[in-house]
């Protein structure tokens, strides 16, 4: 109830085209010349002081991509980028790389406090209980910080930049990188895996429940630059963890490129849940601007009765392309999938899951909120295969769509692809509106046009608000109610 | 407390109210009967400032102040409520969800503060058992899948719960069986107060039985034709509205 209130206050008080985190935080950069050839790969991975193989890696992935071409299948229309004119590498000057939290820019803290992630290691996103939140927080290019390191370590939780990863746990990085998306996946997997910037990297080791959640919080700053960061998270036999992702960007009038990949490895009886609340910046009312965000989010359940869940809110970016997925290798594994896209203005969204069903008696749950206002367009695109071996297999997926206002468009794209008669997949979709006459009932008991849409609509994305960890659900339902300002009326 | 003088209102090119003037005392209960098309409903939702009515002519004041160009949740604020002849469905609110967020908007409005969680949710239920709600429907989306009989008592619930200055009620007790029709009755009886007035609209004298009016008032043709006392209805019942709608002719 209190979240509710205080979303319908902050939405009185805000602008229609006000997107809170859109300032820029004035810091010097150090910056990758503009362009991407292999000397921009090697400077990339000389600055973060890599080894021969990864700088092979990388050189490997950049030939592929100039091979590829962009796809074009996602229901999405976009200027065509030119990929010379963007800078692969910025990172602020103070902090050339991880330190501890003394050593940190105070503007840098700043900028964090500001959006919200307090960059201490007594505090918590905003929660009701005194919930612990390790954060690693990455701003362009590079990890600034990284909180609760060492009690994390007394567990045997390793969370770092994957750049430290790298030189730190050279083993595990060799042997999980790459192995769920590889590096010839797709134009924009394999361009990220040729610059990748930085990111975080967590393992969990055999039989432990990661003792707090994990949080990475990832900031575009600089102008004209891309933003590729690399996630890898293994949990290993039997371990637990809940990691969470956020993002935002300063407003600008060009469009910023966001190319991520993010791979989850699941071993035996291990679990996985891994959360995003993202808000990159999504252009203006007249779709000026805004994040491109092409985004390869995968997950393998590897091991036996592995079990890997996302759950997404994604109300950011002018353009989303992504599609959270999850190999369901592993007999008795269960893949979940759990969404909420909002979009509002002239943003567009290709957005969904796959599920691909390997193993025996492997489970999936596919629960998708679209809602569409304004004149943007959201489309769910979702694949549910079961491969000859996979007997057992079931799916459950629910895809609704609710629409406000007439301008805007809900799209459901569902492919079923079974190879196993004893495979059962279930589908469900509904298309909605808020009626006239619903926004009428609730405004003659004495809500505002906004309050009754924002109540509408929350009662639409229920289900999946749940699925978030308690602090994300409040801040996610905000942020929605944000997102539809000035969708009504 | 409600004065409507001579209002007109058009849905498109079609007028429906056609100079229509009502008074309303506080503390008064006033039925308005008419044959079904008049424009009944039209009246009570264009007091409730639902969109889609050009009002031409006329106003329409509550305690004064002319209500027609104010939002519908200004008038809810002002004491205005509207049981619906057709509650509508809130898929995915709660029930209860949907009653705290009304009655916190409207104390918002008034510049009261919320009212505490629990405290609202014990009223809800004391206001639940008094007109034989079963509890468990709170839990569910408001109207959604509910019997008509339950929509009717939840419209009831609602206005116990919001205790308006002015409340109409838009046929609550079509599809009501007798033993409903009752507790609905009950429940709007025991609102009834000196400084709050009800403008009860029916089709049928049944209901005037168990709610019973100050004044009734005849409606066809987009305006009121007569108006008296509790026996008006009676003779309503027993001679239909045929000298009322003949004089079209
Ligand atoms: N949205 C609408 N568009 C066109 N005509 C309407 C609309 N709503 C009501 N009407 C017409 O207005 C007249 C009055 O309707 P209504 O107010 O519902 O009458 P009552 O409640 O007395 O039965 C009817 O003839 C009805 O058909
Ligand atoms: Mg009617």
């Amino acid at each position: 109830m209190a979240a509710r209130q205080e979303t319908v206050a902050r939405v009185a008080s805000i602008d229609v085209d006000a997107y809170k985190y859109g300032f820029f935080t004035d810091i010097e950069a150090e910056k990758a010349p503009k362009g991407l050839n292999e000397d921009i790969v090697r400077f990339i991975s000389a600055k973060k002081n890599e080894p021969q193989w990864l700088t092979d890696w990388r050189l490997g992935a950049y030939r592929r991509w100039l091979t590829m071409a962009e796809p074009n299948w996602a229901k999405v229309d976009y200027p065509p980028i030119d990929y010379q004119d963007l800078h692969y590498y910025a990172a602020p000057k103070s902090t050339p790389g991880p330190t501890s939290l003394a050593d940190v820019d105070p503007e840098l803290l700043r900028t964090y406090e500001k959006l919200g992630i307090p960059l201490r290691e007594q505090e918590i996103l905003a929660g009701v209980e005194t919930r612990r939140v390790a954060v690693d927080a990455v701003f362009d290019s590079v990890s600034v910080a990284t909180t609760f390191k060492a009690e994390l370590a007394r567990a045997g939780v390793i969370f770092c930049p994957i750049s430290e990863a790298v030189r730190e746990h050279p083993e595990l990085v060799r042997k999980y990188l790459g192995s769920v998306v590889p590096v010839t996946d797709n134009f924009f997997a394999t361009l990220n895996s040729a610059v990748f910037s930085d990111g975080s990297f967590v393992y969990v080791p055999p039989g432990v429940r990661c003792p707090m959640e994990l949080s990475t919080y990832f900031r575009i700053n600089e102008r004209n630059t891309g933003q590729f960061e690399r996630t890898l998270i293994i949990a290993d036999a039997g371990s637990y963890v809940s990691y969470l992702e956020g993002c935002t960007a300063p407003r600008r009038d060009e469009n910023q490129l966001h190319a991520a990949v993010v791979e989850l490895v699941a071993l035996d009886d291990a679990e996985i849940k891994y959360s995003t609340v993202q808000n990159w910046y999504p252009g203006d009312s007249a779709g000026k601007g805004g994040v491109f965000n092409f985004v390869t989010k995968r997950g393998d359940c590897r091991g036996r009765n592995s079990h890997i869940s996302w759950t997404q809110v994604e109300t950011g970016s002018a353009i989303t392309w992504k599609y959270p997925s999850c190999i369901l290798r592993g007999d008795g594994s269960q893949g979940e999938f759990y969404s909420i896209a909002v979009s509002n203005g002239r943003q567009q969204v290709d957005s969904g899951t796959k599920m691909l069903h390997l193993g025996k008696n492997t489970r999936s749950r596919i629960i998708s909120k679209g809602i569409a206002a304004g004149r943007s367009q959201n489309t769910y695109r979702g694949l549910v295969s079961a491969h000859r071996k996979a007997s057992g297999a079931r799916n459950f997926t629910n895809c609704d769509s609710l629409l406000i206002g007439s301008q805007c468009g809900a799209h459901t794209v569902p492919y079923i692809e079974s190879k196993n008669a004893s495979a059962v997949f279930e589908h469900e979709a509904t298309t909605s509106k808020i009626s006239e006459d619903q926004l009428f009932y609730c405004m003659q008991r004495g809500l505002s046009e906004e309050e009754a849409t924002a109540l509408i609509v929350n009662g639409f994305v229920r289900e999946v608000l749940q699925k978030l960890p308690m602090e994300f659900a409040v801040e996610a339902q905000k942020l929605i109610a944000i997102s539809l300002e000035g969708s009504v009326g | 407390m409600l004065e409507i003088k001579n209002l007109h209102v058009s849905i498109g090119d079609r007028k429906i109210l056609e100079g229509l003037s009502l008074s309303v005392k506080a503390g008064e209960v006033a039925a308005i009967m008419g044959p079904n098309g008049t424009g009944k409903s039209t009246l009570a939702y264009v007091l409730a400032g639902r969109e889609g009515y050009e009002v031409t002519e006329g106003e329409a004041l509550l305690d004064g102040e002319n209500i027609l160009g104010l939002e519908p949740h200004q008038r809810a604020a002002r004491g205005l409520f509207l049981a619906f002849q057709y509650p509508v469905e809130i898929p995915g609110v709660a029930t209860m969800t949907f009653l705290k967020a009304a009655l916190n908007a409207q104390r918002r409005a008034r510049g009261e503060g919320e009212a505490p969680t629990p405290d609202l949710m014990k009223r809800v239920r004391a206001a639940a058992k008094g007109l034989g709600v079963d509890s468990e429907i709170l839990k569910r989306a408001l109207n959604a899948g509910f019997s008509g009989g339950e929509k009717k008592r939840m419209e009831i619930l609602q206005m116990a719960l919001l205790a308006p200055r002015f409340a109409i009620l838009d046929e609550t007790d079509s599809g009501l069986d007798i033993d409903a029709l009752r507790v609905v009755a009950d429940g709007v009886n025991a609102l009834r107060a000196k400084d709050r007035a009800f403008l009860v609209i029916t089709h049928y004298q049944r209901l005037l039985n168990y709610i019973r009016p100050d004044t009734v008032h005849v409606m066809a043709r987009g305006r009121i034709m007569r108006t008296g006392g509790p026996e008006l209805a009676l003779e309503l019942e027993k001679n239909g509205y045929r000298d009322y709608v003949g004089e079209a002719a």
